[in-house]
């Protein structure tokens, strides 16, 4: 399928701090997409998550900034006490709506956003986590086409959150955490060689 | 054309009518808050899509209403970001006190928790029946509540934590009575607060102010509407001022930055410059 893949959006919980160290380490600084993530952190967290991820991976880590345009190669980090969403045009959003699947930031707000505006053109990952955050917004993401991605339960620290976004939807990749970075980079590299005809799609 | 494409089409004609009929302008909110907004309103009412639905909104007054009610609701806490308060009280209060009395305008102001953590941060640093706090917003029914007081009892140990952390050092549970399940703040607090409605993207500015507060309201507008605000607040506000914004926004490449200086960088209090 000729895709033109427009970013990652990675939900992660329980054990998310060296699972993304990990994944993120993994990655080359060329990684051509932008990559969302929503780890689960108290209200008061300050940006030690960020600094600790960019000392660890090649790629520029920030905390996300309301208004901020999604670049590639760029890695953003909802804030603590707001959900991170994406806006058409390629922005992104803040909110201090309610807490969602008991979660702000929430898995599943910034999915179901990023959704909306990548369709087919998304990739989703769900990742270890204690919870049920991320499952309903996997299954939007499948159901606008996107690819989605689960860390096998048996290698996750936490196997409840990869278990229940499994149970929700159909996926297309079960991996373990050591061959996710391989995974991402071999869908992004598709996307390079593909020309970027966003009419092209079966809808 | 899928299913999701064609509630984006019914959003933009649900809120042009509001516009027409209503004169609420919805179009200025960033769009990925309010579709979320307003798919859980229409998930929460008797209609299965928003077409059904704007043949009644756009024809009677209380349908709209609870729409009006289900999408400008902002969600506050008492003390919420122990730390912003904390600067207050260590950094802004005390040029405050330099005048004889202080006018303040808390723009967005929900249901008051934010509002009530100010009276009892000036009460507590000697300001009784020296300022004034206007606490206003759109949403009509958040404003009553917010003028009557009364917090879910539940809450109260959180706002407690948030007090304490704020560099609060009374007891808490003084400026409230408990009665079942909700606590009712005294009445000390309410005397220097008028709540009063205001639309952001409509009306006009409150004068020669000490000190606006909108925390975590304009991260809901689109960039036009922001700078509209910020024009609002700046033309409300006295030389010397403060202006405070939510942790998670700036002045940083706004129109009126640059009549401002960041007191205390991470918290999103500015000083407006004179002259």
């Amino acid at each position: 399928m000729a895709r033109s893949f427009q970013a990652v959006v990675i939900g992660v919980s329980t054990g998310g701090v060296s699972a993304l160290a990990k994944l993120l380490g993994q990655l080359p600084a060329e990684f051509p997409l932008p990559i969302l993530i929503v780890q689960h952190i108290g209200p008061n967290a300050g940006s030690g998550l960020v600094k600790l991820l960019g000392e660890r991976c090649l790629l520029r880590v920030k905390e996300a900034d309301e208004q901020d345009e999604i670049l590639p190669g760029t890695v953003y980090l909802a804030p603590a006490n707001y959900h991170l969403l994406v806006e058409h045009g390629g922005f992104l959003a803040l909110s201090a709506d309610p807490h969602v699947s008991f979660a702000r930031p929430s898995v599943d707000v910034l999915f179901e956003s990023a959704a909306e505006v990548f369709g087919p053109d998304l990739i989703g990952v769900v990742l270890t986590g204690a919870n049920f955050d991320g499952s309903r917004g996997l299954r939007t993401i499948k159901e606008r086409g996107g690819v989605a991605i689960v860390q096998d339960p048996a290698d996750a620290e936490a196997q409840q959150m990869p278990q229940a976004a499994l149970a929700a939807t159909g996926v297309d990749y079960v991996v373990a955490l050591n061959g996710l970075a391989a995974l991402l980079q071999e869908l992004a590299s598709q996307c390079a060689t593909s020309p970027r005809q966003r009419g092209g799609r079966d809808d | 054309m899928k299913h999701a494409e064609v509630a984006d089409v019914e959003i933009r004609l649900l809120l042009e009518g509001v516009q027409q009929i209503y004169g609420y302008d919805f179009r200025d909110y960033a769009a990925a808050s309010i579709k979320r907004r307003l798919t859980h309103w229409l998930a929460e009412s008797a209609f299965d899509t928003f077409s059904q639905a704007q043949s009644r909104l756009l024809r009677e007054r209380e349908v709209f209403e609870s729409l009006l009610r289900g999408i400008t609701v902002n969600v506050t806490e008492m003390f919420r970001d122990p730390e912003f308060f904390r600067a207050m009280r260590e950094q802004v209060v005390p040029f405050l006190k330099t005048y004889p009395f202080v006018k303040i305008w808390h723009a967005g102001c929900a249901t008051g928790e934010e509002a009530y953590s100010m009276a009892i941060l000036l009460n507590e640093e000697g300001m009784a029946g020296r300022y004034r706090i206007y606490a206003t917003d759109i949403n009509e029914t958040v404003l009553q509540k917010a003028s009557e007081g009364v917090m879910p009892i539940m809450e109260m140990q959180r706002f407690t934590r948030n007090y304490q952390k704020s560099g609060g050092s009374a007891s808490f549970a003084d400026y409230y009575t408990a009665r079942y399940d909700r606590a009712i703040l005294s009445a000390a607090l309410k005397k220097h607060i008028v709540f009063a409605p205001h639309n952001l993207a409509v009306d006009g500015e409150f004068g020669e102010m000490n000190m606006v507060l909108c925390r975590n309201v304009m991260i809901y507008f689109k960039p036009a509407l922001k700078e509209r605000c910020l024009r609002l607040f700046d033309s409300s506000l006295l030389p010397g001022g403060f202006l405070c914004l939510g942790l998670k926004e700036t002045l940083e490449k706004r129109q009126v930055g640059e009549h401002y200086a960041e007191l205390s960088p991470p918290l999103r209090i500015y000083r407006k410059r004179y002259g």
